[in-house]
């Protein structure tokens, strides 16, 4: 290689990368943070408000509102959703049969769309006709109101009124949880799965030499030897779940987010101000806040990741 | 061994679980109108009516839908491909200035979430003039940092010694990369690829944004507002829904260990 095309050639390279990056990934970044400062609407900027649509945000109900959902809906979603796909993936770690086919079934939701997802899971909670009430009623279970119930559900299982943090997530956004747990087992289970397999062999001839419990082993070998799997999961699905849209835009309302802003997610809130009021200005305020949010949550993982003690 | 009984009746009861709403999408396709909205429901059709199939598929322009999508989809691949393979050669083989800064910024890119270039990317396509155009659904996903950090980790494997018999034999450096370099590599582009084909043909927000005309919506857009506009209509809805996923599960079912040791992957790359 000669020595005028040690830098020329890369960037050349590099270039149609660089370009897309520049334009589409990077300028983005910078605009958003300088629309954020502006009263910005369909005509362009109107005129420069500092960090007055930041304000905006702290006084702002529908956006507290819509940041609690979103807490809610990931304090579910996380935790739950881990359980379930940890679960499979050890019971399909213990050398079964069939465990093509059940990794296959466990899977296809993850690669089904969101929107034919979310058209199937609303028809099964329709509130008269719906699967879901049907089952219910075959077990003796009252049914629900599901996406057009906007009580919490503490309110609906203690049967009495609630200030509005202890009566929990509306019934309406736990029916999008529990939808969106479903979809997203598969991915998790697959993940476990790998990390399952990554745990010499060795750790467990000892321990059934020893003979320790299944639960002793699970305590023992599985859970820290899993740890950062389920760690990277963790942070995974938690970044994932702060930025979920569709269900909303596609099963509630109208108008979307409701029954009374109780399915209203800081995505769907920003959306919302953006393309059907037009207030771009504010809308990119919310959208720096969600990227404060996540990158908050990025850092705290990469630092997790770079202090962790590896035990092989 | 009662042991292993139990393990089969969970597993079982969630396989139910996670076909469930599938079964139900097509059953529901295949009833009559008045059967749909009996209650208690009937679990399975007792007249089955294919007709909601070619009534959805002629209610709304889904073929043109497909046919967004297939050119989105493929184009955008290939874009993919070539810009990943082109940049991810330059930073495992060439020694430049300022390589690893640059790759840490590409890097850094991943950790922005996807929403929140919504509304700043709208404001610059519209500035652009390419809102509702193919320009706005294509151009911005033609590079993807993840392919290109995979296809580096890929080409770094590749021994120099290969390198240099190449040149010797007058091969020249795309040559190499094209005919060399690429095809050693293959379980990484099959990666790429089906993450961005996955990613095209179920993409919902960006589309939604930047399409205001049924001409350039792609599938999932118009599905979502097929569904909008027909909303009680559940019959051609589950028609709709099920024809729209079945590309997807049938490509699943063929290429499934692929799909879902690539997401395993995905995961340990981390």
């Amino acid at each position: 290689m000669g020595k005028k095309n040690s830098f020329i050639r890369p960037i050349l390279y590099l270039l149609p990368a660089i370009i897309i990056i520049a334009v589409f990934r990077f300028l983005p970044i910078l605009y958003v943070m300088r629309v954020s400062l502006y009263k910005w609407g369909i005509g362009g900027a109107e005129r420069l408000v500092g960090f007055g649509n930041y304000l905006r945000a702290l006084s702002d109900s529908y956006f507290w509102q819509s940041l609690t959902n979103t807490i809610w809906y990931v304090i579910f979603v996380v935790p739950l959703c881990i359980f379930f796909s940890l679960l499979i993936a050890l019971l399909l770690n213990s050398k079964i049969r069939a465990l093509g086919f059940y990794r296959t079934t466990f899977f296809l939701p993850v690669v089904t769309s969101i929107v034919a997802i979310s058209m199937i899971w609303k028809w099964v909670y329709h509130p008269k006709i719906g699967l879901a009430n049907y089952i219910l009623t075959l077990l003796r279970i009252p049914p629900q109101g599901w996406l057009s119930e906007w009580r919490g559900i503490f309110e609906i299982m203690t049967g009495r009124d609630l200030p509005s943090l202890l009566a929990g997530p509306s019934l309406a956004l736990l029916s999008i949880v529990i939808m969106m747990i479903w979809k997203s087992i598969g991915y998790n289970m697959v993940i476990f799965l790998a990390g399952l397999q990554n745990i010499p062999r060795h750790y467990y001839e000892a321990a059934q030499v020893d003979g320790a419990g299944r639960f002793a082993v699970f305590k023992n070998i599985t859970w820290p030897l899993l740890s950062s799997t389920t760690f990277y999961v963790l942070i995974m699905t938690t970044i994932i779940s702060f930025q979920v849209f569709a269900p909303v835009w596609l099963m509630t309302g109208p108008p979307a987010g409701g029954p009374l802003g109780t399915t209203n997610v800081l995505v769907y809130y920003l959306y919302d101000t953006a393309f059907n009021y037009s207030s771009y200005g504010y809308a990119s305020a919310l959208s720096m806040i969600l990227f404060l949010i996540i990158l908050t949550l990025t850092i705290v993982q990469r630092r997790m990741v770079e202090s962790r003690v590896y035990y092989e | 061994m009662s042991k292993k009984l139990i393990i089969y009746i969970i597993l079982t009861v969630g396989t139910i679980l996670s076909l469930l709403p599938f079964y139900w999408m097509i059953a529901t396709s295949l009833k009559t109108p008045i059967e749909a909205v009996q209650f208690p429901p009937t679990w399975y059709p007792t007249h089955p009516r294919p007709e909601n199939y070619t009534e959805a598929w002629r209610t709304a322009p889904f073929g043109r839908y497909f046919l967004n999508t297939v050119f989105i989809a493929l184009t955008t691949l290939v874009g993919v491909i070539i810009t990943s393979a082109l940049a991810a050669y330059a930073f495992a083989r060439m020694k430049f200035k300022g390589r690893e800064v640059l790759f840490t910024v590409f890097l850094g890119m991943m950790m922005v979430p996807m929403p929140v270039y919504i509304v700043p990317g709208y404001l610059i396509l519209a500035s652009f003039k390419w809102v509702d155009t193919y320009y706005a659904l294509i151009i911005p996903w033609m590079v993807n940092v993840f392919s290109i950090f995979l296809l580096r980790q890929h080409f770094r494997l590749i021994p120099k010694a290969l390198y240099d018999a190449a040149t010797v034999d007058g091969c020249s450096e795309l040559g190499f990369l094209w005919k060399i370099a690429m095809p050693l590599s293959k379980p990484a582009i099959a990666t790429i690829s089906i993450f961005s084909l996955l990613a095209s043909w179920n993409s919902f927000i960006w589309p939604l944004v930047m399409t205001n005309r049924d001409t350039i919506r792609p599938v999932q857009v118009g599905l979502a507002y097929f569904i909008q506009e027909q909303s009680t209509n559940y019959t051609l809805l589950s028609a709709a829904s099920t024809f729209v996923i079945l590309p997807v599960v049938i490509l699943f079912f063929f290429f499934q260990r692929q799909i879902i040791e690539s997401h395993m992957k995905s995961g340990i790359k981390e």
